[in-house]
């Protein structure tokens, strides 16, 4: 079993990170043809710069759209980011005072992030208009992301697991030396959910993550009358 | 009047409507004819094997824009968008919803270029390219007015007008275009203007208006046109000079010009600002209307161009005509220096009427007799792709701001409509994005509720009498779609109308009358 999750884990992470930096390279060589930034924009590349830390930290236009994804949508995403800088642990051998300090408001995150999710989902499930645009893949998503909050929370409050051993076999895999993994059947749930996530990650809606970044509409500067903008094959059309 | 029913006003428009499964399959715009597309280098009709062709087209489009392959990949279906179209809240139809128009093309997508597509099409909504696609495609992208209020609202900023673009480009691309494009583009190419209307037609046209201004203010206000080694360039929408209310703004246009004491022209060449190749999604085609203007700018030796009231051709002037043809500033490369050399850049350049005549208004070289609007209760309606794709003066916003400013300066009596239905939050007309053609009728006329509504909520609190606009697409639409709702057809008006009639001009017959109530009064 613990050859099969190492196995697991290195094909999971090669296929996220591999898959993740082949999706934005591509991204970042496709070039923009025009000038699409949704104004009113920001005219200088520092404003822009806030204009996408407002809406990565604060989802500035869905809380303009509406309050309720919103909330359910920023309670998911900012528990998920304090539960998965709690996991740091699993991957250093000494924990740094910070990491000490967040692992409780980690810990209880998950309840923000399974609460986040019910949410989203119920909305899927009872607003007709969301309804109507959801397909299989995006039910399966939401359960995918509460079975592993789930199973996650299970172990830190209900059945704890032998956490002093799951540290010991991944700093192993990151050192390439293959400790043996508590054979603990929540634990082994979360963790092929997990290296689950990871490998469609690349291959999914999950894309948003990196997408949002490269959004012409949300990352480009207002100044078309002042610079020329043109894109590599538009400018082959240019015959002067 | 018609075989459908104008939708009535909603008593909380702000809530979504339940949907109405198909309610508009039913609509589509005519068919090009072989030599409508043929003349912008589309095939005549459906080629052979277009299936695959508009596959490949998809991966070619996508392979050249980034918007598009982010915009296809990062939708996460959360909802944000999907009570945010106008034609969703005028028809509700759910395929009038942004996510669900959007997904119609990411399908297909999916389908042949995603690995999840590849092999579970059913599990992520992919589907072959067929017939019954195109059709919907057809049908469901000429519902669309491009107008990016959906792109305001996404967490992503996923702009489904840049989705409908692509699946026109796409239609067009294997010889099934829209007829009032298509054939609108083949008149601006071939004769210089939307309407086809000949250089001695146009030069007739104006010297009838300035008659008109000479009778009504004693002066000799001229519309020049050719004039080589004019100052300003204007280009303006053709409808300009034959629609209403647009004749009037043009002649708004002008009173301004000569009271500024500025040389300008138009040119017979390039008579159209307009430039529907945007609205099908031709980068090329874009291009060479656009350097009709570059060349009408080189050959009459102007230092300054000046653009009317048009929204979608605001949208071109403003954020695309530097990288097309040149037309703007900071161009280093031996194409854009050739025109940018003979530009005068202390002005910007294009530069929007409205942003002309507020820095006159600034530099106090403008009087205003307000009175001269009391007959009048304004409102401003937002046109989108001015509100939401450009800007005007130095300061995000200031398309907002600026032709506020000017209503302002030039009338008493000045309301706003609900916040919710301005500015960035503006809700199309109902008739841009190509849309504006009767075989669209029933389309238009829902699509106008939203903005209607609004209407009628100041009309009844503050006595409304006018709806002012800088866009000629939307001030033809309003004319036509305001009976539908029980307004008068001359409710909308030009925004240089209201500063034209209010302008008092050096020496006009209205100073005199003016001097003379000030003496009378003493």
């Amino acid at each position: 079993m613990t050859v099969l999750y190492a196995l697991l884990f290195y094909v999971a992470t090669i296929t996220l990170v591999g898959g993740l930096a082949w999706r934005i390279w591509q991204y970042a060589t496709t070039p923009a043809p025009l000038k699409i930034p949704t104004t009113p924009a920001p005219t200088t590349r520092g404003g822009v710069a806030l204009r996408m830390t407002r809406e990565v930290v604060l989802f500035e236009s869905l809380f303009k759209s509406n309050k309720w994804i919103w909330l359910f949508g920023w309670a998911f995403h900012f528990g998920l980011l304090l539960v998965l800088i709690r996991h740091l642990r699993y991957f250093v051998a000494e924990m740094p005072s910070w990491l000490v300090f967040i692992q409780p408001f980690g810990k209880y995150a998950a309840f923000a992030m399974l609460l986040g999710l019910a949410g989203l989902w119920a909305r899927r499930l009872l607003v007709d208009r969301i309804r109507y645009i959801t397909n299989p893949s995006d039910h399966l998503m939401l359960g995918l992301l509460i079975l592993i909050g789930m199973s996650g929370a299970g172990m830190s409050f209900v059945a704890h697991t032998d956490i002093v051993a799951v540290k010991l076999f991944f700093l192993g895999l990151l050192r390439f030396d293959l400790q043996p993994l508590p054979l603990d059947p929540l634990l082994l749930i979360h963790l092929l959910l997990v290296a689950g996530l990871m490998i469609i990650f690349p291959f999914s809606k999950l894309l948003h993550a990196p997408g949002v970044f490269f959004s012409p509409t949300r990352n480009q500067v207002d100044n078309p009358r002042e610079r020329r903008h043109l894109a590599r094959w538009a400018a082959q059309l240019d015959k002067s | 009047m018609a075989d459908f029913q104008t939708p009535l006003f909603r008593e909380f428009p702000a809530a979504p409507n339940t949907l109405v499964a198909g309610a508009t399959e039913h609509l589509s715009p005519f068919i090009a004819k072989p030599n409508h597309n043929q003349q912008l280098g589309f095939p005549g009709e459906l080629v052979e094997n277009w299936e695959q062709k508009a596959v490949a087209k998809l991966g070619e489009l996508v392979s050249k824009s980034r918007g598009l392959r982010v915009f296809l990949d990062a939708c996460v279906k959360c909802g944000s968008c999907t009570d945010k179209c106008h034609y969703y809240q005028g028809t509700s139809d759910p395929k009038n919803m942004p996510v669900a128009r959007q997904d119609l093309l990411r399908s297909v997508y999916r389908r042949y270029y995603t690995v999840a597509g590849k092999y579970f099409p059913q599990l992520v909504g992919a589907r072959d390219m067929s017939r019954e696609v195109l059709d919907e495609w057809y049908s469901y992208y000429h519902q669309c007015s491009q107008c990016r209020r959906c792109s305001v609202f996404c967490p992503y900023g996923i702009d489904t007008a840049e989705i409908s673009m692509a699946a026109r480009e796409i239609m067009d691309s294997v010889g099934h275009g829209q007829k009032y494009c298509n054939e609108i583009l083949g008149k601006v190419q071939t004769i210089g203007n939307n309407l086809g209307l000949p250089g001695p037609a146009l030069k007739a046209t104006l010297e009838e208006f300035e008659e008109e201004m000479q009778d009504d203010t004693g002066l000799d206000i001229k519309l020049p046109i050719d004039q080589e080694g004019a100052d300003i360039l204007l280009i303006t929408p053709s409808a300009d000079f034959f629609a209403e209310p647009h004749i009037d703004g043009l002649m708004g246009y002008a009173k301004v010009f000569h009271e500024a004491g500025v040389s300008w022209t138009l040119s017979s060449y390039a008579a159209e600002a307009a430039n529907f190749s945007m609205f099908i999604g031709s980068y090329e085609n874009m291009k060479v209307v656009a350097e009709r203007i570059r060349k009408a700018a080189i050959d009459l030796k102007v230092k300054r161009i000046i653009v009317g009231e048009c929204g979608h051709a605001w949208r071109v002037a403003y954020s695309f005509w530097n990288t097309l043809a040149g037309i703007g500033s900071g161009g280093d490369d031996p194409y854009a220096k050739q025109l940018q050399q003979q530009l005068d850049h202390s002005y910007p350049i294009p530069q929007h009427i409205c942003e002309f005549t507020h820095d006159l208004m600034q530099r106090g070289k403008l009087r205003f007799d307000k009175s001269a609007n009391d007959h009048r209760v304004l409102t401003f309606h937002d046109s989108c792709n001015v509100a939401r794709a450009s800007r005007m003066g130095d300061k995000p916003g200031g398309q907002f701001d600026i032709p506020r400013a000017l209503l302002r300066a030039a009338c008493n009596n000045f309301v706003d409509m609900d916040p919710d239905t301005i500015r960035e939050k503006t809700f199309c007309c109902g008739g841009g994005g190509g849309l504006l053609t009767d075989d669209l009728m029933e389309i238009r006329v829902k699509g106008a509720l939203p903005r209607m509504e609004a209407l009628q909520e100041v009309v009844e609190n503050h006595g409304v009498t006018n709806l002012a606009a800088i866009c000629a697409i939307c001030k033809a639409q309003f004319a036509k779609v305001l009976p539908y709702y029980k307004f008068g057809m001359d409710m909308i008006v030009s925004t240089h109308q209201v500063i034209g009639d209010a302008l008092v001009l050096t020496g006009s017959n209205q100073e005199q009358a003016l001097q003379g109530e000030a003496e009378a009064a003493e």
